[in-house]
């Protein structure tokens, strides 16, 4: 199993949640993030006193997949959360050693 | 002897109740700046201050106007002493005017002058509250406004306006608060600031506006308001002059607003929203003395030197090292001072008084006397609201401590935050349409 874990722009979540959908996807964790990448936030200007703003709001988004679906479904990501403008964020995965579905206390690739 | 006594009946000024009407609803507009100041001022501070900031205006309109009934109307506009302050026992209380009794020389009643007036009294404390943002014990603040207006608005008031005053013998034009009220807010901040001191973090931590949509609702109904107090202040539009006031202050407002745009366009490479804002109220408040002297082309151009003087002049306080925490001095003070100035060279000799500027052919004199009115009021503000605040400071404490800054006024003061950030963690993801959690605050019941 692998932890497949988005870091995107939040006005892609829905298009994100759709494709994530689509591709049969059963849940998935959404947590408010804020970072920056190479584009390092941008400035702001309030009266003549500028603000460099590092952190930008990000999306953080987490699914479970089997290893078999894995970068197929990075794919599907990546392909509905890019706009080709600087600050599209990053997808990975990462394996799982184990995962157990709290309710029935199923194990494995049948707790996803 | 019967002709001439027929003559002076005829000259008389009888009631009007055209002007009585639309004098009361110029105060009414006058009002609604007060508010509108609160959100202009609260929009631009961080969230954890943000009550506090509205609350220092609103407060003022409770207080000023007990204060302004009691004494204040009596002490500004009473028969005169010495030039200095005016007293009248009848208006201590407005207790001795008959409801028909008309303000003299005019076709209004007493009462509508007064509650005019009154308005005048409410905001201009209100505007040095946005110097002193983040930091100062609420309890020490109304106090410090009951102290201020009675030392300084009121006895300015009076020289400025007041039958017998020094400026207004003078014949220093101020024809609706640009020495009354912005030069004197203005000082007054700048001296409080002295005493005071900056917020912590004061150029370190980031202090971004919070909200930039309140500040435009508040310079919004600012502007608004502004054509009660200026269109107002010819006390009835009989002869047209009112109506001139509001076409000035429409048209000075949009080239400084214009002004301030091009100028940071040029400087920093945006047109933002609050130098839209800023800019707005810099053209305000640089027509308020002007307004009735000049032409509206005469308008363009103070509103615009005001607009580009003002935004200079906010980056000052980055050299200088003073915490002006919202530009009262920046906008108000300069504004006031530019606009008081320039009725010295725009008046036209036309339209409120036959008093012509140096561009009319009037010469240097009227620049002279505007001069003297502009010295004489910042420079007995700054002083007795220096003093003023000193005295609260080593009293009562000005300020509250370093920790409860650093946590939010709004908390230590009031008892209350702007806003529920409680459900953020949903955030875009989900809407949450359970009943508040009864673990996010214990209340305390009265029995």
């Amino acid at each position: 199993m692998k932890l497949i874990t988005a870091i995107v722009k939040p006005h892609k979540l829905d298009e994100i949640k759709e494709a994530l959908q689509a591709f049969g996807v059963q849940g998935l964790t959404v947590t408010e993030a804020s970072g920056y990448g190479r584009q390092r936030g941008h400035t702001e200007v309030y009266r003549g006193a500028e603000y460099q703003v590092d952190l930008v709001p990000k999306i953080r988004i987490e699914v479970l997949v089997d290893d078999s679906d894995a970068e197929e479904l990075i794919r599907v990501i990546v392909s509905a959360a890019a706009t080709g403008k600087i600050g599209d964020g990053k997808v990975w995965s990462v394996p799982v050693d184990s995962v157990v579905r709290v309710r029935t206390g199923e194990r494995g690739a049948d707790a996803l | 002897m019967a002709s001439a006594i027929t003559t002076l009946a005829a000259d008389a000024p009888t009631l009007s109740a055209a002007n009585t009407g639309f004098m009361l609803i110029c105060s009414a507009l006058v009002m609604l700046m007060t508010p509108g100041l609160a959100f202009f001022y609260g929009g631009m501070v961080r969230v954890k201050s943000s009550l506090n900031m509205l609350m220092m205006s609103f407060i003022s309109l409770g207080i000023v106007t007990i204060l302004w009934v009691l004494y204040g109307f009596s002490l500004a506009f009473g028969t005169d002493s010495g030039s200095l302050i005016g007293w009248n026992s009848d208006y201590v209380g407005l207790s001795g005017i008959g409801i028909t009794e008309l303000w003299d020389g005019y076709t209004i009643p007493v009462y509508v002058f007064a509650v005019f007036q009154l308005m005048f009294a409410v905001i201009t404390p209100a505007l040095i509250s946005g110097a002193l943002a983040d930091r100062v014990k609420f309890g020490a603040w109304v106090l410090f406004t009951a102290l201020w207006v009675t030392v300084v608005y009121f006895p300015v008031a009076h020289w400025v306006w007041g039958a017998g005053g020094w400026l207004f013998e003078l014949g220093v034009i101020d024809f609706a608060g640009g020495t009354a009220v912005h030069i004197n807010a203005g000082a007054a901040a700048l001296g409080v600031i002295l005493v005071i001191g900056k917020r912590v973090g004061f150029k370190k931590d980031p202090m971004r506006p919070h909200s930039l949509p309140l500040v435009m609702l508040g310079a919004g109904l600012l502007w608004f308001g502004w054509f009660g107090f200026n269109a107002g202040s010819w006390l009835g539009n009989d002869d047209g002059v009112g109506a001139v006031m509001f076409v000035n202050t429409q048209v000075a407002t949009a080239a400084a607003m214009l002004a301030w745009l091009g100028y940071e366009k040029l400087r920093h490479g945006s047109f933002t929203t609050l130098g839209a804002a800023s800019g707005a109220v810099a053209g305000l408040v640089a027509i308020t003395p002007s307004g009735g002297a000049v032409s509206p082309l005469g308008a363009i151009a103070v509103g615009a030197i005001a607009g580009l003087l003002c935004a200079m002049a906010v980056g000052l306080k980055y050299k200088f090292g003073y915490d002006d925490s919202l530009d009262v001095i920046g906008v108000h003070l300069v504004g006031g001072v530019v606009g008081s100035l320039l009725v010295g060279l725009f008046a036209t000799g036309g339209v409120q008084s036959d008093v012509a500027g140096l561009f009319y052919g009037g010469g240097l004199e009227q620049l002279g006397k505007q001069a003297i009115g502009v010295f004489a009021v910042l420079a007995y503000s700054l002083v007795a609201s220096a003093l003023l605040a000193f005295l609260l400071d080593k009293t009562i404490g000005m300020r509250v401590s370093e920790d409860d800054e650093v946590a939010g006024i709004d908390q230590v003061e009031h008892a209350e935050t702007a806003y529920d950030f409680s459900g953020a963690g949903g955030g875009a993801a989900s809407r949450s349409t359970a009943a508040p959690a009864p673990s996010a605050a214990s209340k305390k019941v009265d029995a």
